[in-house]
């Protein structure tokens, strides 16, 4: 069966993160009031085809883990999507 | 010693790399490519070095593809027999992702790409001048892993000024030297067994009378790969 996998990769919380910084000043410039704070992230689908949800779930985590987010700077957060 | 500068798709300071230690530093150099992964000629008395570029594109982070490709795992081999190895820019991405360094390079604080001159210093070594060019060069890792390192002297050189001045946090001025934000200033560390060395400065680019700076020769000899 397949299942799809959406996972979220961003930026530690306590981590400067320039490019979200960079974006807040241009929310700014673009006169839009009230935006305190914007942290730039990855998005990333996976399509995995597995017995089951679980198994699904073990492969999508190897995955975050070994390669999609680098614990040293980013967490990530695993959504099953079907 | 013998050299291998291993080339990846997107690599663009190897042949830097190889010139300077070919014509101006006398050595045996052997190119490698990535999809290979035979380090048979080399004994851990040699040295592999990464160079500087843009594997891979910098898909999803710095250094994060290039990690997993054949030559990679044989580089991870021979570092853990005790080989040397050198990672410049790319390459120091490159070794901490593959884990053979601690921290990680993130983007530079500023936002900006960075090409220029910084100075920087070891331990008990003179100011030297050598060029940066980096979009994400910001040393980090936690502060136990910092502490640990500036324990066991494996903080090999600091960005400082031409004076040989390191900043501090609170120092605004001194911290102008930094070009990219770095933790502790730090711009170069080895692994524990100190074997493994990864750089932001390139001293491959400054290894030339003729291009009027020579104290990329004084890293290579501090790191003890002359």
């Amino acid at each position: 069966m397949k299942y799809n996998v959406q996972i979220k990769v961003m930026p530690l919380k306590d981590l400067l993160d320039p490019q979200g910084k960079a974006v807040m000043g241009s929310l700014q410039n673009l006169g839009l009031q009230g935006v305190q704070d914007v942290r730039i992230g990855k998005h990333i689908t996976l399509q995995i085809d597995a017995n089951t949800e679980s198994e699904a779930r073990n492969v999508a985590e190897d995955a975050a883990k070994k390669l999609l987010a680098n614990p040293v700077m980013e967490f990530y957060e695993i959504e099953m999507v079907n | 010693m013998k050299f291998g500068v291993v080339v990846f798709p997107g690599s663009n300071c190897d042949r830097d790399m190889q010139n300077a230690l070919q014509h101006d530093m006398n050595k045996e150099v052997i190119m490698l490519w990535h999809k290979d992964k035979d380090l048979s000629m080399f004994t851990t008395d040699d040295c592999i070095v990464l160079p500087g570029g843009f594997s891979y594109g910098d898909y999803l982070r710095c250094g994060a593809i290039a990690r997993f490709s054949p030559m990679m795992q044989s580089v991870v081999e021979f570092a853990n027999k005790g080989g040397k190895v050198l990672g410049v820019c790319n390459g120091f991405q490159i070794l901490c992702e593959a884990g053979l360094l601690p921290g990680a390079l993130l983007r530079n604080g500023h936002q900006q790409f960075v090409c220029k001159n910084v100075f920087i210093k070891g331990a008990d070594s003179e100011v030297l001048k050598i060029p940066v060019a980096h979009g994400e060069g910001r040393f980090y890792a936690e502060d136990v892993v910092l502490d640990e390192l500036e324990k066991n002297d494996q903080v090999v050189f600091r960005y400082c000024n031409e004076k040989g001045e390191v900043g501090s946090v609170n120092d605004v001025d001194l911290a102008l030297y930094n070009p990219n934000g770095a933790v502790r200033n730090i711009a170069c560390i080895k692994n524990e067994t100190g074997n493994v060395f990864g750089m932001m400065p390139h001293p491959e680019r400054a290894t030339s009378v003729a291009l009027g700076n020579v104290d990329g020769l004084k890293v290579f000899d501090l790191l003890g790969l002359n």
